[in-house]
């Protein structure tokens, strides 16, 4: 038996295949190989050597099996390294380009406010771009004859009573007007606005708005200054100064522009700025009393705030950018390259 | 324009440093855009003690000249210098406007230590021919030598150049104006300027007439002097008005524009004895017609203010005056004007007549009766003074204007709740003393009377709050936040739908785009497929931008040509946005446009093309997206400008709902696939998401090819093979169509793959043959169709 296992060990040896080992495996253990044979002796061996030489020849059957199958496993290990081996390829060649879906510039600058915003209780809400004058200046404190009137140069559409609405503050006045003096209001409304102006590197007949308003029992012109804070850093970085300046606007009493410092040149002066270091980014104020009654909220107990950046001018001086064209020709070269997260 | 110099007549300002001031009141409200400081350093007086012509050239000169301290020869070309004249000299290290800087040097030979300068030259006066020719500027025979040349011609004074808001542009943009602002940031007082004089008996209303015929004038004042001498004008009314870049005319002109600078209130003077001893305003009649100051004749219309003597008119009220009555150097005796009319007409009619005048600026802002009174005064007072007039005494009125002060009641704590900062009562007496507000303080309430000079002021709470807040300073504000409930905001309404559709074809790898709403009537022309009448805007500033677009199909063509020309080859595009039509319904459409491939990989033969199923693709998926499976399909339809062949209607539970489909050739040559589709259509209902367990049990594949005409589609075989194929058929796919040689013509060859499983067992080969056969067999039957491999 120590012989035929010798025998096996050496044979096994010069296997190469798996060929080679099907017949290997014939050979010895197969009905007529040399192990199987070794079954015939049992018959001329007595009871007692019987059991002894059966328990030898499971043994030895089990020893001949696991040579057999550890070579198996081995052959099968080299020839599977082979193959592949052979497949191995140039992982270094173009891959399948996937299609970029990019959004717009002034878009992605308008959903980044959106976030902010929402984040801190703001509905987004959008209303008719076709307005009547009622809503987009009368009810805002803008008389019929107002000067105020003449900054925005309107496209009327009929009379003097429709219009292409030429800021997003009507969606204010609508969305205060639902609340009917009785609900509290956090919404902002970006939106397509226009005025009769030509198109040039600083102005567009057709531009984006993002106008919010707050509504509620008790609200003040620091609580303004602080929503500010939250969304200029959240835009420009959270080192990013600050500053309130009295302005002035027909719907808000007191009103402010929101500037920052200048984040190009950290307020050294630069062409950005125009050498001021800060930069004017949003109009803002507490909301008249006017336009609280007009819309059926009692100021004496309601108070609120409204701002309105410009979408266009936030982008243009996020991104350094100095044509506002750029947002209206879609350049698929150019916007590209912001289908992508913002840097923390 | 704010003179500074000026400003100083009526608070004293010597002490501060104009820069520093400038950021001072900037902060405070008033936008100072510009400081200008037109002082020059080494620029003084000096005197030509010699004159000799230059020995080396036919036109320049070599002077003598005293400048004070010492003499210096200086080489100069102006053909009118010459011996005794007073002239300015730029010595060695002044620096005039460009950087020029003057050094000691040779010309031609000759040492030259400084430059006898024009006023052109110091940035002072344009450089015209005229200018050029007059040579350098000779000063008057008794200007001391020595001096600083600038401040000598009272041309040193800081200017600041304002960028007002409106609603401060009628009280910041004359100079007692601008000087109440500087008071009340420095905590200083005002003194008005001198307007007394000494009346004669002889009384106006001897003399004129006065009748008002139109609501739009409430108030007119009129006053008469005699015995005028029209001459030149004092130097400081000259010096002022010519920084003020206004021209001295002559001493009466001037003294009109010199107040009017003062209390921002516009005088008209009438000659008197062309006028008569009437004067009628009313509202002009239309086709009225008047020749103005500068001499063009107006046609005035029924909404115009006139002036007139009884008849014809004299002046266009508030806009500009009549030649007929103008002042003239052989003027005697004038009539002052200072009145108020009504703010929008004037600007209507300055605007009308595109004729905007000092005048019609100032009355367009709005006048406060107050200073009305004052500048006529004022005015008199002047003319009295340097005109050599008498002042005839009364004046003639006409008396409509609201004189009640307006009040506002407050408690301190309502400005502190407005601001979110802590002032006490006195804290807000010491603020509205240095605004010089009148108020009374009565147990913790304040009544405050708003001075008439603050027209923008309105009597409440915030207008109050804001002048409270200016001074206090907003920068002085602590950040806070509103006390609202913790909530997250939601996109409302179609905004929720934008933007989950376009964050879907953002993620399919298509990219945004913005475009114009406003269209050209031939972008408006196309795509017309929804027989929407498009809305024209009557007044357009262009014909490229006068329609309001109802599709948005062209605008992305015109994105996709922008792109192509700059070869960016796959043009992937997409837009929402608001539509409308005529009765200004309003839709939002989401409209894609697809051109080139989808997926390349070239060296590795990958391609997906873009196509009429891509596209298709894209909108399924969009709308399963929604949630709509199984509630939409595709009717093949021909519709305008889409190729007729390859287009189809997109229904939505059996309504139409948009297109998809390629643009016809006739529009681009290029094969342009486009989508557009109602968002108002989508914003339907769709039930919620249900879990599906998949089946545990195998499924059982078969595949089937029938040849039918042509004009089956797809759509009519699958609805014959779904309901014959009944619960057991779980999915049915087009893995093969054939129209090639091998076909009979007219014939194509559809071949499915079909998929049988059931939720509760494993499916015996016998039962999925028995629903196989009757498939096929249906299909035979109603669509005509052969199995092919039969």
């Amino acid at each position: 038996m120590d012989e035929i296992i010798n025998r096996l060990k050496k044979d096994i040896e010069n296997v190469k295949n798996s060929q080679d080992m099907s017949e290997i495996k014939a050979r010895y253990l197969g009905k007529k190989g040399s192990i199987s044979e070794l079954n015939s002796k049992m018959r001329e061996l007595s009871n007692e050597k019987k059991k002894e030489f059966g328990m030898a020849l499971n043994k030895i059957k089990a020893d001949a099996n696991e040579i057999i199958e550890t070579k198996r496993k081995e052959i099968e290990k080299r020839i599977l390294e082979e193959k592949l081996k052979n497949e191995s390829i140039d992982i270094s060649l173009p891959s399948t380009s996937i299609p970029y879906g990019a959004p717009n510039i002034v878009e992605k600058m308008v959903e980044e406010v959106e976030d902010v915003f929402m984040s801190m209780g703001y509905d987004v809400v959008d209303g008719p771009e076709i307005e009547e004058d009622k809503f987009n200046f009368e009810l805002l404190n803008i008389p019929k004859g107002h000067p105020a009137r003449d900054a925005q140069d309107t496209f009327y559409i009929e009379g003097e009573d429709i219009l292409l609405r030429s800021q997003t503050s009507p969606v204010q006045i609508r969305t205060m007007m639902k609340g009917k003096g009785e609900e509290a209001i956090r919404m902002i409304c970006p939106g397509k606005t226009y005025r009769r102006d030509d198109d040039d590197a600083t102005h567009s007949h057709q531009f984006m708005q993002i106008e919010g308003l707050l509504v509620d029992k008790k609200v003040s012109l620091s609580d303004l200054k602080g929503t500010f804070d939250v969304i200029a850093k959240a835009l420009f970085g959270e080192d990013t100064e600050t500053r309130f300046r009295p302005s002035y606007y027909q719907f808000t009493e007191p009103s402010v522009e929101m500037d920052i410092r200048c984040h190009h040149c950290k307020g050294e002066g630069c062409n950005i700025c125009k050498n001021t270091g800060w930069i004017t980014i949003a109009g803002a104020g507490m909301v008249h009393p006017n336009v609280l009654k007009n819309c059926d909220y009692d100021p004496k107990k309601w108070q609120g705030f409204a701002f309105g950046f410009g979408a266009e001018r936030l982008a243009m001086v996020k991104y350094n950018i100095d044509d506002l064209r750029v947002f209206y020709t879609n350049d698929l070269r150019e916007s590209v390259n912001f289908d992508r997260k913002e840097a923390e | 324009m704010i003179d500074l110099e000026w400003v100083s007549d009526y608070i004293d300002i010597k002490d501060q440093d104009l820069k520093e001031l400038a950021v001072k009141i900037t902060k405070a409200g008033i936008n100072i855009e510009k400081v200008i400081s037109n002082h020059i350093d080494n620029l003084v007086v000096g005197e030509v003690l010699e004159c000799v012509d230059h020995p080396d050239s036919d036109h320049l000169h070599v002077c003598q000249v005293n400048v004070g301290d010492k003499v210096l020869q200086i080489v100069c070309g102006a053909p009118n210098v010459k011996k005794g004249l007073k002239v300015i000299v730029a010595l060695p290290g002044a620096i005039l406007p460009g950087d020029f800087e003057i050094k000691k040097s040779k010309i031609r030979g000759v040492e030259s230590n400084g430059m006898i300068c024009a006023l052109f030259e110091l940035g002072l006066e344009e450089k015209t021919d005229e200018n050029y020719n007059r040579g350098i500027e000779e000063l008057s025979k008794d200007a001391p030598v020595g001096i600083d040349a600038l401040n000598y011609l009272g041309l040193d004074d800081t200017l600041y150049e304002l960028d007002i808001h409106k609603h401060r542009n009628n009280d910041c943009y004359y100079h007692i104006g601008f000087a109440y602002e500087i008071a009340c940031i420095l905590n200083r007082k005002v003194n008005l300027p001198d307007d007394k004089t000494s009346p004669i008996k002889d009384d106006v209303k001897n003399h004129v007439n006065l009748e008002v015929k139109t609501k739009k004038c409430p108030y007119y004042l009129a006053k008469m002097v005699t015995g005028v001498k029209i001459g030149e004008s004092p130097e400081f009314i000259k010096r002022r008005l010519n920084a003020y870049g206004m021209r001295s005319i002559n001493n009466v002109v001037d003294i009109s524009n010199y107040v009017m600078l003062e209390y921002g209130q516009p005088l008209h003077f009438f000659d008197k004895d062309s006028l008569g001893d009437k004067v009628l305003v009313r509202d002009a009649k239309d086709g009225e017609k008047i020749v103005t100051l500068d001499g063009e004749e107006r046609v005035l219309k029924s909404s115009d203010i006139v002036i007139t003597d009884g008849s014809k008119p004299v002046a266009i009220a508030g806009v500009m005056g009549g030649e007929n009555t103008e002042v003239t150097d052989n003027t005697h005796d004038i009539l002052i004007e200072s009145a108020i009319f009504d703010s929008v007409s004037i600007r209507y009619t300055a605007s009308n007549l595109d004729l905007r005048s000092e005048a019609s600026i100032r009355y367009g802002k709005g006048l406060n009766f107050e200073y009305t009174e004052k500048a006529i005064e004022r005015a008199c007072h002047l003319l009295e003074k340097y005109a050599g007039a008498k002042v005839l005494s009364g004046t003639i009125k006409h008396d409509k204007v609201d004189k009640k002060p307006k009040t506002v009641k407050f408690k301190t704590s309502e400005i502190n709740d407005m601001l979110g900062i802590v002032l006490t009562d006195d804290d807000v007496k010491t603020e509205l003393d240095r605004l010089d507000f009148p108020f009374e303080y009565k147990s913790g309430k304040f009544t405050l009377t708003i001075p008439f000079r603050r027209l923008d002021i309105d009597p409440n709470v915030n207008d109050i709050a804001e002048e409270v807040g200016r001074l206090y300073g907003y920068n002085n504000l602590v950040s806070t936040l509103p006390n609202c409930p913790t909530r997250r905001g939601r996109y409302i309404g179609d905004v929720k739908y934008r933007k989950l559709i376009s964050k879907r074809l953002r993620s399919l790898g298509i990219n945004e785009c913005k475009t114009y709403t406003l269209v050209s009537p031939s972008m408006a022309s196309l795509f017309k497929y929804e027989n929407k009448e498009n809305l024209v805007l009557p007044n357009p500033m262009s014909v490229d931008k006068s329609v309001v677009r109802t599709t948005l199909i062209p605008s992305l063509i015109n994105v996709y040509n922008y792109n192509k020309s700059r070869g960016v080859d796959d043009v992937l595009i997409y837009e929402i946005s608001k539509t409308y039509d005529k009765d200004y319904n309003e839709e939002s459409k989401v409209t894609g446009l697809l051109k080139g491939n989808y997926l390349l990989n070239e060296w590795h033969g990958v391609k997906v093309p873009v196509d009429f199923y891509l596209v298709k693709g894209i909108v399924e998926n969009i709308l399963d997206y929604l949630g709509f499976k199984n509630r939409y399909s595709f009717v093949k339809d021909e519709i305008s400008d889409m190729h007729p062949g390859v287009s189809a209607r997109v229904m939505l539970d059996r309504k139409p709902i948009g297109i998809v489909g390629r643009v016809h050739p006739s529009i681009s040559k290029d094969d342009i696939f486009v989508f557009e589709l109602s968002l108002n259509a989508l914003m339907n209902k769709v039930k919620p998401i249900k879990f599906k367990a998949a089946s545990k049990y195998p499924k059982i594949s078969k595949d089937v090819a029938f040849i039918v005409k042509n004009t089956v589609t797809s759509d009519e075989i699958l609805k014959v093979i779904k309901k014959a194929g009944g619960r057991l058929l779980t999915d049915v796919n087009v893995f093969d169509v054939y129209t090639g040689d091998k076909m009979m013509f007219g014939y194509k060859s559809i071949a499915y793959n079909l998929t049988f499983s059931s939720e509760d067992r494993t499916l015996g080969e016998d039962e999925v043959m028995k629903v196989f056969e009757t498939i096929i067999s249906r299909c035979e039957k109603e669509l005509d169709a052969k199995l092919r491999d039969k």
